[in-house]
């Protein structure tokens, strides 16, 4: 399937070249689904990002590491990292680096559980991560860009702008510029992450904000970042303040 | 990815109400025809077939096909005539098969 888009998108960008660019405006990409795939997203039953919430929780009761704890041993109800998610990425003064949800999750299970932590973009974390994710759903996306963040944020603002890859466009071009404008009968979204980790039709399954950026690296045929490269991280920061205000929603249901 | 469903049983009804089963499995629904990013075929694994009984008798049937889309969701209605079990099976065709049961209550209106 990504290969498929991938290979149709000079063509198509031809068809949408002369697309009204759009102003800034703050729209989740929930808004652009349609009916029937906004009821799906709103039902907690159906919707299968729920899924991974479910089996996140397993993992939550269930005892690992040096000492056999469980998530809930050290932190309670899963409902005491409500917010957390909201703020993420942020800065972490001690490491002088950024850190988001899947990172500060790996470190936890690491250093504190003591268990070998799982791969990123593995079932095991992605299930954590939207249990967690979703404790902060309906909370306005409030990253703190200011500070000892401040370098990096704009290090991601200019990714952002930076044109890239075989396809020479940047993530503005689409997202800014045609945003709302059709690419083969779908309305291209503003680009907002207030849903992630989601479920998306195309990939038939949940993926994080990094596999997301992923996903449209690879549409332009530019080199993917490394995970959890100081790279990846500053531009998910920029990404997560662009969509300021926005509720989160995850998991939320994406075509 | 193991096996697991969200399944949501009606466990109190009165003689002739019309009840609802809603239910959604985890499952890739591999069709077999895909490659992974190295070029290699992704071996099928599908399920082949859905399942319902309720007090011993099946009362709905479903095979599924490669087409239908991974994670499958199916609800359906039916009368609640009597009390009794409820069992949903999936059966893949690796031979895996997950069951989930509930009981169900039916008094007289
Ligand atoms: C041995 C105790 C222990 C275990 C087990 C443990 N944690 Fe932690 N975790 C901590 C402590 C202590 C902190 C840092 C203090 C805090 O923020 O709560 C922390 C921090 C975190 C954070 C960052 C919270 C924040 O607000 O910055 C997350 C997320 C987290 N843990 C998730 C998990 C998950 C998920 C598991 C199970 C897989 C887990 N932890 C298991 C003790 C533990
Ligand atoms: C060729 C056009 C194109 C470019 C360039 C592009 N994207 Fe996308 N992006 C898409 C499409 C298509 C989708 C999926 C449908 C949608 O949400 O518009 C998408 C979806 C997204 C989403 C998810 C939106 C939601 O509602 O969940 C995010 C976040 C995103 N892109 C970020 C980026 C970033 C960051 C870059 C730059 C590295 C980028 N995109 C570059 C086309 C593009």
């Amino acid at each position: 399937m990504i290969r498929s888009v991938v290979m149709l998108l000079p063509l198509l960008l031809a068809g949408i070249a002369h697309a009204e660019p759009s102003s800034d405006a703050r729209v989740s990409g929930y808004h652009g689904l349609g009916d029937e795939l906004r009821a799906l997203q709103d039902d907690d039953f159906a919707n299968p990002g729920m899924l991974w919430v479910d089996r996140g929780l397993r993992a939550w009761e269930t005892p690992a590491g040096a000492e056999g704890r469980s998530c809930r041993d050290c932190h309670g109800n899963p409902e005491s990292l409500r917010g957390l998610a909201a703020r993420l990425p942020r800065w972490n003064a001690e490491m002088e680096r950024l850190e988001d949800l899947d990172g500060l999750l790996r470190s936890c299970i690491s250093e504190r559980q003591r268990a070998a932590p799982p791969e990123f973009e593995s079932d095991a974390l992605l299930a954590l991560a939207t249990l967690v994710a979703h404790q902060s759903r309906g909370l306005p996306l409030a990253v703190d860009v200011d500070g000892p963040a401040r370098a990096a944020f704009e290090a991601g603002r200019a990714s952002f702008q930076r044109r890239r890859g075989q396809l020479d466009l940047s993530c503005a071009d689409c997202h800014d510029r045609y945003a709302g404008a059709r690419l083969r009968g779908e309305t291209i979204s503003a680009g907002m992450i207030n849903g992630f980790p989601l479920y998306r039709l195309t990939w038939e399954t949940l993926g994080s904000r990094q596999r997301m950026i992923r996903w449209c690296n690879q549409a332009v045929r530019a080199e993917p970042f490394e995970p959890d490269s100081a790279d990846a991280l500053a531009l998910e920061l920029y990404l997560a303040w662009r969509a300021r205000g926005l509720a989160l929603e995850s998991p939320a249901i994406r075509r | 990815m193991a096996l697991s469903a969200r399944v949501r049983l009606p466990e109190r009804a009165t003689r002739g109400e019309v009840v609802e089963i809603r239910s959604l499995v985890s499952h890739p629904m591999e069709t077999g025809f895909r490659v992974d990013s190295f070029g290699r075929r992704v071996p099928r694994r599908i399920l082949v077939r859905f399942s319902v009984r309720y007090a011993g008798r099946l009362i709905a049937e479903m095979d599924l096909r490669p087409g239908i889309a991974a994670n499958p969701y199916v609800a359906f209605r039916f009368v609640a005539d009597r009390s009794g079990e409820l069992e949903l099976r999936w059966q893949g065709d690796d031979g895996e098969e997950l069951i989930e049961r509930g009981q169900l209550e039916v008094s007289d209106p």
